[in-house]
């Protein structure tokens, strides 16, 4: 599953008094099966370009490419587009509403025109693979605990089996404990079962630890495009877009000001532990 | 699609309706919305007119800005006017199968059109120029007088207080709503009155789940902050009248007597 | 004597089915004692369920315990008469920014509190500013709250504790909500104000690396007080703090790690810096 933005413009309220242009000649492409990450300061416009890859935002102007059809043809159905590309929200617990857990994540198989039992079995998968216990398929989603709730509503945009699934901070407000759920659920699924996972994240360290690619978008532009590393190494041009790099790589890149002959491009623990290691000549 | 709705928001600029007292405003617009009905010919309606564009032009809100919060009501509008249009006895002025549209009809569509555009224009204007805690002081002085017949007026007011500043906040929240829910394949748009108000669950139900939480945290950190009711508090800022003020009730009169004289006096 | 004392309470919550027959009962906060002194930055630090809200809802009067007893300021918490001195006295701030502004104007919002307690209205406009100069909101006391960074509505909210002119205030997970920077500028205030004013802070948090700067750090687990110390202390018992399942911040883990590896540290290093410096003292020779 791939995708292509090409050219992509987006302004809010035309053509009145408080017209934001939030994206600006937007172009990327993503591969079959990747792990991409976007990062960027509040209001650099991640939330605005995702919700323009399953169609809730329309480009001003600009294309966008699923799978290689254009989805501003005029015989590409929204519905169709919208099973491709599952989009998760911030807070998605916010969105339950069901009397339980299964007929809640059943909502979206159903209304892909799936039969009840066929809508159930896509659910107990989803609830399966998001780690939610069989004795709480039952209960009202509103008796959940936080992080069980989140997984809850995660496994509802699953069940829909998004060949794309697309998160917008997906681990915001959740402890440490609930954090790492979420995101090794997540490697697990692109890892797994070959998903595509676009995540928006605050956190330099969990990007450097999960995604493969990272886009990195400032005043509604993409800034950067590259792999952790190489983009990491920018740390200057980071800091200007309010955003940062991993704690590690500002050690390292201390311990290399001191003289020292470390990789100022290691992003993880393991990777900056290895480096110092060797420079350190132990 | 909400950010439109501009009916009860505060606009943030300096001008001699922004700073005058709220008690003036609230009784300005009740005499604006009286002399819309008092008026019925085409000379107060000039005198109305003028007195709106003034007060619009005295605002310093972009006209742009006031015009969008009417979107809101457009369909009302429409509604109205097609009522009036069609419904009216009279003499006929057109008719088509088996509508017909008569010179009655036209005068009073024109005029509910008019007086209705007026009126929300008008009462825009006071909340667009008074913060809503100001707005609800205002309400909240001038209904003193209630607390005679065992009215809750502290806590009418605060609760429209909290409600104004709540709506644009869940405003944002029913749009994100809506938007996870057409990710899941929701479809609020086709369908009979039967499916689309079933469709309206998804939406619904998690926003007052929403809305029930927030009043919950709310009214915690009220109580934190020693909220305890209207008894023994204080006001940071209290109302007191200015010679502006007065003025401006000086000016209101004049508005009235105007548009009463215009009326009797005044042609069609 | 300390501003604030918890004696060994315990904080119950019944759980009940539909029909409203008892369930069950989790001891939310089970066998606390703490003692905070006047102007001390304290850290509590705990996963979700840990029992750290319910803790810090009962030093605020919002919550009584069901067992032992809170003294704050010298006053108990479970006396009628005391409540609102004590909600005066120990100022609370919550995680959702939104859901505790309860003004259109942010200068509205902050002489809320000094409202509700009678004070006259020029002393309030007085508190207002300075409460709004200290947490450098002052240039936004006419904006309204909604077009606010989630940074900058927190600070709104603690301003609005500040002009109540509390001795103590306690923050719950008033980060939670942020973005790294809106995070950082709330612990920036909250040190400043411990720094500056003097205020003694309770910050309850489940970020490890906003406590470095906090006096003292409590980690609680199940309602119980599992660890309790000086940063340097907390941050050496790595292991705990994992199985804790506390997300250890990347400069203490790689410290951690590279001194398993057999690098000279000391122990219970907090920060990146000071990883740099023990290394370079260690091995700049080189």
């Amino acid at each position: 599953m791939s995708i292509i933005c090409d050219h992509v413009n987006f302004t809010y309220s035309r053509g009145t008094a408080d017209e934001i242009q939030a994206l600006k000649d937007i172009s990327f492409s993503i591969g079959d099966g990747e792990f991409v990450g976007i990062i960027g300061a509040t209001g650099s416009g991640k939330s605005t370009l995702i919700q323009h890859l399953n169609g809730l935002l329309k480009a001003t102007s600009g294309h966008i490419y699923i799978n290689g059809e254009d989805i501003y043809d005029r015989d590409y159905s929204l519905k169709e587009l919208r099973n491709k590309v599952g989009l998760v929200f911030q807070y998605p617990e916010h969105q339950l509403f069901e009397e339980t857990v299964l007929r809640d994540v059943c909502f979206g198989p159903k209304n892909q025109g799936l039969s009840n039992t066929e809508a159930e079995m896509r659910a107990y998968e989803a609830l399966q693979s998001v780690n939610l216990m069989e004795d709480c398929y039952d209960v009202s989603p509103f008796d959940l605990s936080g992080g069980q709730k989140r997984r809850a509503a995660i496994a509802g945009v699953l069940a829909m089996k998004p060949e794309i699934l697309i998160l917008d901070e997906p681990t915001a407000g959740l402890d440490p404990e609930g954090r790492e759920e979420i995101l090794n659920l997540l490697k697990t699924l692109h890892d797994e079962q070959n998903i595509t996972v676009m995540l928006v994240s605050h956190s330099m360290e969990d990007m450097a630890d999960y995604a493969e690619r990272l886009l990195v978008m400032d005043k509604g532009r993409i800034i950067m495009n590259g792999n952790p590393r190489d983009v990491f190494l920018n740390a200057e041009l980071l800091e200007k877009t309010g955003l940062s790099v991993p704690q590690v790589t500002y050690i390292l890149r201390e311990l290399r000001q001191k003289g020292f002959d470390v990789d100022i491009s290691a992003t993880t623990v393991d990777e900056a532990a290895d480096s110092i290691m060797r420079a350190l000549g132990l | 699609m909400m950010r439109d709705i501009t009916i009860g928001q505060y606009y943030q600029t300096e001008s001699v309706l922004h700073r005058l007292d709220p008690r003036v405003k609230i009784t300005g617009t009740f005499i604006f919305i009286i002399s819309l009905f008092v008026a019925k010919n085409i000379t107060s309606y000039a005198v109305a007119t003028a007195f709106l564009t003034a007060v619009i032009l005295l605002s310093r809100i972009p006209f742009s800005f006031i015009v969008r919060g009417m979107k809101a009501v457009v369909i009302i509008l429409f509604i109205t006017v097609v009522f009036n249009l069609f419904l009216t006895p009279g003499i006929t002025f057109v008719s088509f199968w088996r509508f017909k549209i008569t010179y009655e009809g036209l005068k009073t569509a024109g005029y509910t059109a008019v007086r209705l555009t007026y009126l929300i224009l008008g009462s825009s204007i006071m909340t667009l120029t008074t913060t809503p805690n100001n707005l609800t002081d205002g309400l909240e002085s001038l209904m003193k007088p209630l607390k005679v017949f065992r009215i809750p007026v502290h806590e009418i007011a605060m609760m429209m207080s909290i409600a104004l500043r709540f709506i644009p906040i869940l405003m944002e929240e029913t749009d994100k709503i809506m938007k996870a829910q057409l990710s899941r394949g929701a479809d609020f748009e086709s369908g009979g009155i039967i499916k689309r108000s079933r469709a309206l669950i998804p939406l619904l139900v998690p926003l007052f789940v929403s809305a029930f939480r927030r009043a919950n945290d709310l009214a915690m950190a009220m109580e934190a902050r020693c909220y305890h009711g209207g008894e023994g508090r204080t006001k940071m800022k209290p109302l007191v009248y200015r010679s502006s003020d007065f003025t401006a009730y000086i000016v209101l009169c004049l508005y009235f007597a105007l548009v009463i004289t215009a009326q009797r006096v005044g042609m069609l | 004597m300390g501003i604030v004392e918890i004696d060994n309470i315990a904080y119950e919550y019944i759980r009940r089915d539909e029909e409203g027959n008892v369930e069950g009962i989790v001891r939310a906060v089970d066998g606390v004692s703490l003692d905070i002194k006047r102007g001390e930055f304290i850290s509590i630090l705990g996963g979700n369920g840990s029992g750290k809200s319910t803790l810090a809802k009962q030093i605020n009067a919002i919550l009584y315990p069901c067992e032992g007893s809170v003294y704050v300021d010298g006053k108990d918490t479970s006396v009628e008469e005391n409540v609102w001195d004590v909600r005066q006295a120990a100022g609370m701030i919550f995680q959702n920014p939104d859901n505790q502004i309860i003004g259109s104007i942010v200068e509205e919002d902050v002489g809320f509190g000094p409202e509700n307690m009678g004070i006259p209205t020029p002393e309030i406009i007085e508190r207002v500013n300075e409460a709004l100069k200290t947490l450098r909101m002052y240039d936004y006391r006419k904006h309204s709250p909604n077009r606010l960074s989630g940074g900058q509505k927190q600070r709104v909210a603690i301003a609005g504790v500040v002009a109540m002119h509390p001795k103590c205030i306690i923050m719950d997970e008033p980060t939670a909500m942020l973005d790294p920077m809106g995070r950082k500028e709330v612990i920036r205030a909250a040190r400043a104000l411990n720094d500056v004013e003097k205020v003694t802070i309770i910050l309850i948090t489940h970020y490890m690396e906003e406590t470095i700067y906090s006096d003292r750090i409590i980690v609680m687990d199940k309602g119980k007080v599992v660890m309790s110390g000086d940063p340097k202390e907390i941050f050496s018992r790595i292991d705990e703090l994992k199985r804790l399942r506390l997300g250890v911040p990347q400069a203490t883990e790689l410290a951690y790690e590279l001194k398993r590896r057999g690098v000279r540290l000391g122990s219970g290093i907090l920060s990146g810096k000071e990883l740099v410096t023990q290394i370079c003292r260690s091995y700049a020779t080189m």
